[in-house]
């Protein structure tokens, strides 16, 4: 294939640096939010979902692990060391995927926000002009789709449902609401990703999108919609994060950081 | 056909090395002996989930978190799939699944003793997945050719997968011993934490009367002796070989009699941790669960509702 008529260099620093940002955004928010996931295990409200909420969150580190692995092929360090070894700063998830799982209302709610829009942000890179994104992305997609259906199910239910489950829900879509928006961004690069057509989706049209999916569901789920739609307290995607990814990473590198060099 | 006609040809199905299936007439005692194993055995399943789960956030690599997410799905899976054959077994006794799960919280079945003990560093994440899944596998595999047919097919998935998981303790234990002096004191620490409770794991010596009863229904083929004694036969070589000492100075293989002459814990110690859930870690593990099932009830209650008004379609 030939690579520079898709736009690609990836001899230019800008390009690459853009790159690498990008791909540390994706990287990130999937290992948080496949750590957070990992966290229902064993917890989870009943044996079945408990089974199959640790198939989504075990996709979703293993697309963490193909993004950090593409970073590594691009002179960055080993995979593990992406993973384990970087402070909260050098970090570019989004916040929300960094937040605490709360209760199972909260989970379902932030995932399927979630997974809405990381379904348009797929979207966004499946013509990517970095061919190894490109094709991971086709293969990603096939699993998302079957987390969104699941996700789907489980909003649309809990908030029919009535009752407490139906007062949760609305506690909780309240809770992630204001963590929303900073999903949408594409971090300090974003002119130069779209120019060199590593993406092809701006933020702003990447939010209109994803309100184009929620809306419908929330009329389906019965809950009216919230028009405001704050800007994020923190930016996560330029490193700025709340403690729990702090806390977060202590936890996630406690083995790891005893002896970093060690063979684990 | 009276009782005792039914009685006689269903224990003559059973030397026949017929199975038994869940809508076959079979004995109250065969259903209740068969409940009370399978129903501990689902539980122990999902409280068996607990300690390993503790590592899975902080697992140090991506392949290993991978693995370790995936091996404790396996057991949760493996609880669905035995508590699916013990709801049958429950059911003439107007049992639910519900029930089966509230029981544990409420201590009216038991879990193994390996479940309530402690697992305080990455090694334990590696032993557990070694030795303790090593000798599960020896008392599973023993009871693949049991009577009762459902039992039986399960135990075949299960069996399968246990092995995947030795295998995945087996690769955690081989880079530690092969690591650094804080990492082989790391693994040498967990094996001594963990040798008595693998050893009660297979059970009291004598045979008991229910030990007897399941042998003679074909549920069990072997007895707990026999199961420990191939237990060590396996993995006493393994452990030795990788320069680690097994804490029992007493522990010898008497080439004559072929048999493991071994140093026996405290057994009234570990069953009090069994009957009365006192072990280290059985009440902080009891409230996980009970965080599960009846702080989460209103999900499920949820999900049944919203069924019922039909509203969603899938």
């Amino acid at each position: 294939m030939n690579q520079l008529s898709r736009g690609m260099d990836i001899s230019d620093p800008i390009y690459q640096k853009a790159l690498k940002d990008l791909l540390f955004q994706l990287a990130d928010d999937e290992l948080c939010i496949g750590h957070r996931d990992s966290e229902w295990l064993g917890l989870a409200p009943d044996i079945e979902e408990d089974v199959a909420f640790s198939s989504i969150a075990q996709d979703e580190v293993g697309h963490a692990t193909f993004y950090y692995e593409r970073l590594a092929e691009i002179g960055e360090q080993d995979s593990d060391t992406l993973a384990f070894g970087r402070g909260s700063h050098e970090r570019r998830n989004a916040c929300l995927t960094e937040r605490e799982n709360g209760d199972w209302a909260y989970s379902i709610v932030r995932h399927f926000f979630y997974d809405t829009f990381d379904a348009l942000r797929l979207e966004a890179l499946a013509k990517s002009s970095y061919p190894p994104l490109a094709e991971g992305v086709a293969k990603i997609q096939r699993e998302e789709r079957y987390h969104l259906l699941h996700m789907h199910l489980w909003f649309v239910r809990l908030c029919l449902a009535g009752g407490e489950a139906r007062k949760r829900m609305e506690t909780a879509i309240w809770k992630v609401w204001p963590d929303i928006s900073g999903l949408f961004s594409w971090g300090a690069w974003e002119e130069e990703l779209l120019q060199r057509q590593v993406i092809h989706t701006s933020s702003l049209v990447l939010q209109q999108q994803w309100e184009e999916r929620i809306r419908p569901v929330f009329a389906e789920a019965g809950i009216e919609w919230i028009e405001a739609m704050p800007e994020p307290v923190k930016k996560g995607r330029l490193g700025d994060h709340f403690p729990e990814l702090n806390h977060l990473l202590g936890e996630l590198s406690s083995v790891y950081a005893l002896d970093p060099a060690a063979r684990w | 056909m009276n009782r005792e006609e039914k009685e006689t040809r269903f224990i003559e199905r059973i030397k026949a090395g017929m199975k038994i299936e869940a809508t076959d007439w079979m004995p109250d005692t065969y259903r209740k002996l068969l409940l009370k194993l399978i129903h501990m055995h689902g539980i122990s399943e999902i409280m068996g989930a607990l300690p390993e789960k503790e590592w899975v956030p902080k697992a140090p690599t991506l392949k290993r978190k991978l693995a370790i997410m995936a091996k404790v799905q396996d057991e949760m899976g493996h609880g669905q799939l035995l508590l699916r054959v013990a709801e049958d077994l429950a059911e003439p006794f107007g049992r639910t699944r519900e029930d089966l799960v509230a029981d544990v919280i409420h201590g009216r079945v038991k879990f193994h003793n390996v479940f309530h003990m402690e697992a305080p560093t990455w090694a334990d994440a590696g032993v557990i997945g070694w030795l303790v899944d090593g000798a599960a596998i020896i008392n599973q595999a023993a009871l693949l050719h049991t009577s009762y047919g459902p039992y039986a097919r399960v135990l075949k998935r299960i069996c399968a997968e246990e092995s995947f998981h030795m295998q995945h303790g087996e690769s955690i234990i081989l880079a530690l011993a092969g690591g650094t002096d804080a990492q082989r004191k790391m693994l040498q620490d967990s094996l001594n934490r963990w040798w008595e409770s693998l050893l009660f794991f297979f059970g009291p010596m004598e045979v008991t009367e229910s030990a007897q009863q399941m042998i003679d229904y074909g549920i069990r083929t072997k007895t707990n002796e026999e199961l420990r004694q191939q237990f060590f036969s396996k993995y006493v070589p393994r452990i030795r070989s990788l320069g680690l000492t097994i804490p029992d100075p007493n522990l010898s293989y008497n080439e004559t009699t072929k048999r493991w002459s071994w140093t026996l814990p405290d057994w009234e110690k570990f069953r009090k941790i069994v009957r009365d859930n006192q072990g280290p870690k059985s009440q902080e593990r009891l409230n996980l669960r009970r965080f599960a099932h009846e702080e989460q009830a209103w999900v499920r209650e949820a999900m049944i509702r919203s069924r019922l008004k039909g509203s969603v379609v899938v």
